[in-house]
Order: C-alpha cells, then structure tokens, then sequence
C-alpha cells in the first residue's frame, strides 16, 4: 500500500510530537512545545487562506483575541464551562469572520492589509479599553478547565506543562487533518484556482467570493481555538494576543516554513516560538537576529525554510 | 469656536507628520510596488540621530543633517541588501521582509544608541503662540512648513526635472518606462534615498514636540500607513490630504467624542473608505492583470 | 532521519542557551528590557545586573556566587510566563524577581505559587499582593496607595474637584480604575476623565476638554513614558495655572528634563526617597542606602537613577538579606521563602520594609513622599 502525501504528513507530525518528549531535559521543554502547538494551530488556519486561497491577513490576532476573551468571560458571565467557551469563541470569530469577509474580501493585496490590520487593531482596542468587562491592559484570569483535577482523580499526575502539551498536540493533529482533507476536498481545489488568478477562476465557474469567504472564516476559527488553548494554558489573557504584532508573528511562521502546506507552517511556528528562547544567549542583539532571520529567509528561501531544505536535501541525495 | 480652532491646531501638526509618513510610503510604493513597513524607523533616526549629533557636541543643523543623511544611505542600503534580492516576491513576503528591517533597525538602534526617551528644544523656543484664543507652539509652525516645502519641492521635482519625470513614468509603467530607456532600477534605489531622508526630515522636524525612542517606529508606521491608504496608495496628493484628514480627525475625535477610541475612528474610516471606494480616496484604478 | 536531524538541531539550539552550572546560588529574573513598558524594565535589569556584579566582586554571599538568570519578556505575560517556566523548570533558580508589568507579574506568581518558588513582583497592581499568595511579594507602593497619597495632599489643599487624564497602558488604566475607586474617601469627585494612548504626540484636545470643565481645581494625570512629559508641555501651553499631580510613573529626573524644569515647575508626584537623596536629612534612615545606589548607578550607567530601578535595588536587597538569614547557600525554596516573610526593617530605596504574613508589601503610606519640582529638581515637600 502507498501512502497519500498527506498520510505522510501527519504520521510525520503525530510521530514528532510523541517522540520529542524522549529527548527533553525538563519540564519547561513541554511549555514551549504546547506553545509551539497552539501557534501551529492558529498558522494551520493561516495555511487554508494565504496559502491556498492566496488572500493575506494582517489582523488574525483579533480572532486570537475573540477566542481567548470568550474562555476567560463566558464561563464567569454565562455559566457556561469552558469546553463551550471554546466553541462560543469560535462561533464569534465564524460570524464576525462572516460579515466583515464579504466586503473586505472584495479588495486585493495591501488594501486587503490594511482592512484586516484594522480589523484586529479594533478588536484589541476594545478589550484593552472596555475594562469592566475585559481587565483593560492587565488583563484578565481565565477559569481552569478542570482537566487536570479530573485526571489526578482518576490517578493521573501531570504537570500543567505535560497536560497542555498533549492536549494542544492532540487538538494540532485533528486540525491539520482538517486542513489537509480540505486540501483535497472540491473547496480546496477551487481556493488553489483562485490563488493563481481570481479572474482565471471565475471563468471556470468558479464561486470566487464565496470559496474566499469560506477561506476566511475558517482560518478566523482556527485563529479562535487556538487563542482558546492559549488562555486556559496560561490561566491569564491580556490583549497583547490580539495586538498587530502577534497577528505579523502569524503571518510570519506561516510564511516562513512553507506557506503552501501544513507541515512547513506548524514548521515556522515551532521556528519562531523556539528562537525567542534560543535568542536570549544574544541579550540585547534579540530584537536584530530575528529581524535578520525574517530577511533573510524570505530572500534566499522565497518558498519558505522546509521547502527549501527538502529540496536542497533531495538533490543531494540524487547526487 | 476657539476650541475647534484649538483642536485644529493640533490635528495639521500630527497630520503634516502622518503627511510626511504617508508621502515615504507613497514614493517607495510608486517605484517598487513595495509598501515598506520601515517607514517609521527614518523618522525614528532623524530623530535619534540628532538627539545624539547635538550630544556629540555638533550644532543643531548639522546634527539634523548629519541624521538626514545617513538615514537616507540606510534607506539605499536597505533596497540594495533586502528589496532587491526579493524582486518579484508575494506581497506577504515583501510585508514580512519590511518588518523584519523595522524590527532589525529597532533593534540596533536600542544598541548604538539608547533605550531612554529622549528630546531637544524646539528650533524657535519653546513659548506658545496665541491665535483667536488657541494656542500653537512654534515648533508646530516648523512641522507644518517643513511640510508644506516638501511638497512643493516633490511637486517641482517630479514635474519639472528630467529624474522625476522618469519617477512618475517608474510608477505609471515600470515595462514601458524600462523600454524607453529608464533605469527603473536607478529608479528604486532613489526613491527608498528620498523616503528615508524625507522620514528622517520628519523625524528632526517633530521631535521637539512628541520626543523619540528607538522603539517609537511601528507605531508611526502604521499611521502612516493607515494616512496613505487613507489618501489613495500611490498618490503624493492623496498622502498630503490623507495625512492632514487623519490628523485633524484624530484630534476632532479626542476633543468632541472619546479620547479613549480616537486611534479606532481611523480605522474604521479607512475599512469604511474601502468598502465604498476600494482605492482611497484619490487612488488610480488599476486594471487588474491577469 | 531528517526528522531526528531536525529535533537534534533544535535541541542542540536549546543546549546553547543552558547555564554552566558553576555558580552556586541561582536567581532568576524575567523583566521588560524592552517593548512598550522597557523604559521602566530597562533601569530594573541595570540594577539587578550591577547589584549582583557588586555583591559577587565583594566575595558573594554565604561564601558563594550568585548567578543571576535575567530573560527580557518584552512586557508580555505569555513571554513572562515561559520565561518564569524556564527559570524554575530548566535554570534551578531559589527565587525570582520580576514582572515589570502588573500582566507579566500574574502570569509569573501563578507559575511561582504552583512550583513554589518564592517570587518579588517590581509592578505596581495592588492584586499582586492582595489577597496574599504565599509565595509572591513586591516592592513598590500599589497604585491604590499613590492615588491616596496624591488625594491626601488635595483634601489638604482644599482640592475637591478634580481632572483626570491617564494612559490606555497597563500603568494608566489599572491606577486610573484605582483613583476612581478611592476619591469618595477624600471627599474628591473626578469631573473629567479622558484618556490617551501610549505613543500619542500630542494631548491637548484631552486637556482644552479638561480646562473647559466648570469648577475644576486640579488636574491628575497617572502614566509613565512620554505622555506625562507631554501632557506636562500641553498643560503649560494651554496656560492651566491649576496644581498639577502626576503620578509616581514619573519619578526620575527624565520627566523633568524631557517637560522642561519651567513647565515642570511646582508638579507634584507621590515619589520615593531615592529622587531627593541629597536632600534627605542626615538622620533620615534611607539616606545611606539610597545615596549608595545612587552613585554605584549613576557612576556605572551614566544615566539618572529611576524609582523603577529602585524597586529591582529593593527586591534584590530583600531576597540577598533572605538568603542570608536563612544561612544556607543552597536553601530550599519554602524556607526562603519563610526568610522573606521574616523580613523586618529592611532599608529599601523605596520604604522600609517589614513583611508579614499577611502583608507582603510590607510597606505603608509613609514611606510615600510627597514631592514637587521647584527649579527643575525634586523637593520634599513639608507636610504638617
């Protein structure tokens, strides 16, 4: 039996996440690869628009910010418990998604920047200034999902760096499973049509609007979830998730691994989310080795690092 | 009445910064197709820069000078080492390689300089003027000045000289402008030259009034960034009434209805603008090529 | 086997950064060095970094070195929540100081109080400390407090009615929030209450709306950076002749400079001893202390001291005076933790500190002073 690409990529990934504890000195490795995870999720998403649909967002951190918010004000407001938070955010995020995609959609490149720039900076706006509700600028505590008591009486003992890493993991695999059957699905072949040419797609009988918006508000979800995971991990969101630099982050991993499929942006994600860490060794040279990085790469590796190093990799081996 | 007069005030000296902003992006863009993200780190630098030529001991104007300068030498530098190699990018990866510069210049700035706020006297002193009951400082004067002799200086350039007429064909038509013998590549060198130096002119014109830090960039960029889509991407006219529109509504905004949201009253303009008119307000319509 | 080259790279990237296991006593710190809230992390790493230079070149503590572990967290909580995990999980640190921001010093006392870690919080939010956590304790007056004292000093003056301009930052909405909550203690009534955001360039239509409100006697304005320096010109330009209080986010001689010593002129700021050091009187207990950091801060960086700064001089003060107490140059993290708790009549430049356990700011009102600016310096000003 041959395996489809995409079998591959996720066996790829499920073996990466299970294996990667063996090799970790301490408990704060897990830490980062549950960050690594939520980032990749939220970058998934990211894959399904600018990299099959071609359409940019310099605004996802916004629906970042809706899921997170929505985990940390539901439960206390609503009653509700978490697990539906998540789900609420989500939905959020689909409507707004839903209604600002229809006009926003219709513009084209950096005028499509500037649109979903604004979008996210209004939606941080709101919930740094609308402190009663949201804890302005300090933030705001996010209720615990309760996993880990449950766990600890059934008489499991983890750590909150152990559980979130394989709960996020886990959450990872199910997504990029999603975004990798979608690739396949009649909706990913018409996004991929209307990434080359919206006016070549249109010709085919293709619904141009409608496949984008359907890009949109799906990566708007996926955006949602993974703000969701962000806040009951951390117990605390504040709205620097949904500020512009957290959307360029976004954009940035997902561009830099390999914007065109999953594995090289969950790639970028856990690039970017590890190099801070490794970048404290540079003190106060951070802020210049990431921005060099960011150059560079995207000079001298247009189609993103694990393209790159495939390529490089395969032609030498046929050497 | 004097307060809107009061408020006006305020509104031209942020617009005619936002203005200066707006009209880098608009050079850059017109030559390269480039919307650089590093605007603001020129006017961070003009900034920066002087503040520290006048603490080496250099007299103000050619502390200013010196800043101008060598922020327009980084502007070449930074089309010859990282806009160029990228020719022919997607638009997201030239936005990635722009903030990366942004976010690189910031970060050797906090190291060759400082990270302290910092400031110099106004160029006329620093007392405030009375007009009909509101007040301007003078350095407001030179803000405004400065930008208006830009403008016109660009406006004579690009109409009158045999370079800004091959700007403006740059920009119209890059293929056509190249077939008649243009170096398009001249071209794009000069304009990030000019971008920066007018950014770092920016930047020496309003320190005095806002102070500077090495991390004051993104934040300006993304207003005049907002300023140029406001006007129309593209267009020097639309980069002066953008900017001096933003301005004016900020302040109107902060002094009539809510200093908290006056930041989002931008924004929802220009989503509201592009709605209705996808190309700003003084944008070209572009056929979109297939 | 591209997979295993991958993991191995990044794990060989990770072994990079692992500390050489030398030093003896570990003390960790995660800090905004940069970002929006770095001109208050900057100072705060200056100070822990020469603190430990000093201390290790005067042959250390109980004998040992200290290794200070100092990550900057930009001011982000997510960051400062990583970094705190790394210190306690990966660096083996007995303690940490830090947050500067109120956000990062909640994302860090939650990793704390879960490993049990003591930690010193250098931000200002009175939820730090309130309720008490076991674990978690801080240095600075909370907002709540400065807003009292700045109130105290206007009920003194017969000031009833007030104009608030404040930053949308994490520094101006959390004191503004608290100045809103405390006023009605003092018979004050805010009358206006606008707000602008950190990288503003100019404040004056928030201040003409300021001036316009009838009956105004005072204006406060609580934020650090460049817009209190900012809202100061403004202020001046407008030709308000009010008595004009900013908030303890200013105490350096950077505000006075970046203001001008004439628009700066008879301010008034909740502030600590440390801006007045050459000033105090010679009976007066912080002197020493705050004439020692001074000068070693001052003579090392070139720069103004900061009350910021002095709050990483006092976290740091307390912790080494912990250690030492506690006598063992491996001390187990709840004892010190004890240790800190014990802590009583402590000289900081900030106050002095004497902690209980249910007090873990272990400061008062008193140790705010009042200051003004008169030709360009701080001056203490009497109080009845």
């Amino acid at each position: 039996m041959r395996l489809k690409p995409k079998h591959i990529s996720l066996l790829v990934l499920f073996v990466l996440i299970v294996m990667a504890p063996l090799f970790f000195p301490s408990g704060f490795y897990y830490r980062v690869g549950a960050l690594i995870f939520i980032n990749a999720i939220a970058v998934t998403g990211l894959v399904i628009l600018i990299g099959y649909a071609g359409q940019i967002s310099l605004g996802h951190a916004g629906f970042v910010g809706i899921g997170a918010y929505s985990c940390a004000l539901a439960p206390v407001h609503l009653g509700i418990s978490p697990v539906f938070a998540i789900a609420l955010g989500a939905a959020l995020s689909a409507g707004l998604a839903w209604i600002v995609g229809r006009p926003i959609l219709k513009l084209h490149g950096y005028y499509l920047g500037v649109a979903t720039l604004g979008l996210g900076i209004l939606i941080s706006m709101v919930l740094a200034n609308e402190a009663q509700w949201t804890g302005g600028p300090d933030g705001i505590a996010v209720p615990d999902l309760g996993l880990r008591g449950l766990l600890r009486d059934w008489g499991f003992r983890v750590s909150a760096g152990e559980l979130w890493y394989w709960l996020a993991g886990a959450v990872l695999i199910a997504g990029a499973w999603l975004a990798l059957n979608l690739f396949d699905s009649p909706t990913g072949r018409a996004l991929r049509a209307l990434h080359g040419s919206d006016v070549a797609a249109r010709t085919m009988g293709i619904d141009v609007p409608r496949h984008k918006l359907h890009a949109f508000v799906i990566s708007a979800v996926y955006a949602s979830v993974s703000g969701s995971l962000l806040a009951l991990m951390n117990r605390l969101v504040t709205p620097d998730v949904a500020g512009f630099m957290h959307s360029v982050h976004l954009v940035t991993m997902t561009v830099l691994g390999g914007v065109g499929s999953v594995l090289g942006a969950i790639f970028g994600a856990t690039i970017l989310t590890a190099l801070p860490q490794v970048l404290t060794v540079f003190h106060q040279y951070e802020h210049m080795v990431l921005g060099l990085v960011m150059i560079l790469v995207m000079i001298f590796m247009p189609d993103g690092l694990l393209p790159s190093l495939l390529k490089r990799f395969r032609g030498r081996a046929g050497k | 009445m004097s307060d809107l007069l009061q408020f006006l005030f305020s509104g031209l000296t942020v617009g005619a910064v936002y203005a200066l902003l707006a009209l880098g992006f608009t050079i850059i863009f017109n030559a390269s197709d480039v919307v650089n993200f590093a605007q603001g780190e020129f006017v961070m630098l003009g900034g920066m820069g002087t503040v520290f030529g006048i603490a080496a001991g250099l007299p103000v104007p050619l502390a200013a000078l010196a800043a101008i300068m060598g922020t327009a030498f980084l502007g070449v530098a930074l089309n010859k080492l990282a806009i160029e190699p990228a020719r022919g990018a997607p638009v997201v990866s030239v936005i990635i390689i722009t903030i990366g510069a942004a976010i690189f210049i910031q970060g050797a700035a906090s190291v060759l300089f400082d990270k302290q706020i910092h400031r110099y006297p106004g160029f006329s002193g620093e007392r405030a003027l009375h007009f009909g009951g509101a007040t301007l400082l003078p350095q407001s004067l030179w803000v405004m000045s400065g930008a208006a002799m830009i403008f016109v200086a660009l406006w004579v350039f690009f109409t009158r000289s045999l370079t800004g007429k091959a700007m403006l064909a740059t920009s119209n038509n890059r293929l056509a402008a190249a077939l008649v013998g243009i170096n398009t590549r001249y071209i794009m060198t000069l304009s990030f030259g000019l971008s920066a130096a007018i950014g770092a002119f920016a930047g020496v014109l309003v320190t005095p009034i806002t102070m500077t830090a090495y991390n004051v960039g993104i934040g300006l960029a993304l207003s005049g960034f907002a300023a140029a889509m406001l006007g129309g991407l593209g267009n020097p006219v639309g980069a002066l009434v953008g900017g001096l529109l933003l301005g004016i509504l900020e302040a109107l905004t902060a002094g009539y209805i809510s200093s908290q949201y006056k930041d989002a009253v931008a924004f929802i303009l220009i989503i509201l603008l592009l709605f209705f008119m996808p190309q700003g307000l003084f944008g070209s319509k572009h056929a979109e090529r297939v | 086997m591209k997979t295993k080259t991958i993991l191995a790279a990044t794990l060989a990237m990770f072994g990079l950064a692992a500390m050489d296991a030398n030093a003896q006593i570990r003390i960790g710190a995660s800090l905004a060095e940069t970002g929006p809230a770095g001109a208050l992390g900057d100072p705060e790493a200056k100070t822990l970094r020469l603190m430990v230079e000093q201390i290790n070149q005067d042959g250390g503590i109980l004998g040992e070195q200290i290794q200070l572990v100092l990550y900057d967290d930009g001011g982000d909580p997510n960051n400062a929540r990583t970094f705190a995990t790394r210190l306690v999980e990966h660096d083996g640190v007995v303690a940490i100081i830090g947050g500067t921001t109120t956000g990062t010093s909640m994302a860090i006392l939650a990793v704390a109080e879960e490993e049990e870690i003591p930690f010193i919080s250098v931000a200002g939010g009175i939820e730090i400390i309130d309720p008490v956590r076991p674990f978690t304790f801080k240095t600075p007056h909370t907002d709540h407090m400065a807003c009292q004292k700045i109130f105290e000093d206007m009920q003194e003056r017969g000031i009833s009615r007030v104009g608030m301009i404040s930053g949308t930052d994490g520094f101006g909405a959390s004191m503004r929030n608290q100045c809103l909550g405390v006023a009605g203690d003092f018979g004050i009534e805010i009358v206006a209450d606008e707000r602008y955001a950190p990288g503003d360039a100019d404040m004056v239509p928030q201040l003409t709306n300021i001036r316009n409100t009838a009956g105004l006697e005072a204006v406060l304005n609580p934020g650090f950076g460049s817009g209190p320096a900012i809202v100061t010109r403004n202020y001046r330009q407008l030709g308000i002749e009010l008595p004009f209080y900013q908030s303890h986010g200013v105490a350096g001689q950077s505000y006075i400079d970046l203001s001008g010593a004439e628009n700066a002129e008879g301010v008034r700021v909740p502030g600590t001893a440390l801006l007045v050091a050459d000033r105090l009187a010679d009976d007066d207990p912080q002197r020493d202390v705050v004439i020692a950091y001074r000068d070693a801060y001052v003579g090392r960086f070139n720069e103004p001291v900061s009350t910021f700064g002095g709050y990483a001089h006092d976290a740091m003060a307390i912790l080494v005076d912990a250690i030492i107490r506690n006598g063992d140059p491996n001390p187990d993290p709840r004892d010190l933790r004890d240790a800190i708790e014990a802590t009583s009549g402590l000289v900081g430049t900030t106050g002095t500190y004497t902690f209980s356990d249910s007090d873990h700011l272990g400061l008062d009102l008193s140790a705010f002073r009042l200051l003004e600016i008169r030709d360009g310096i701080w001056v203490e000003v009497e109080q009845p």
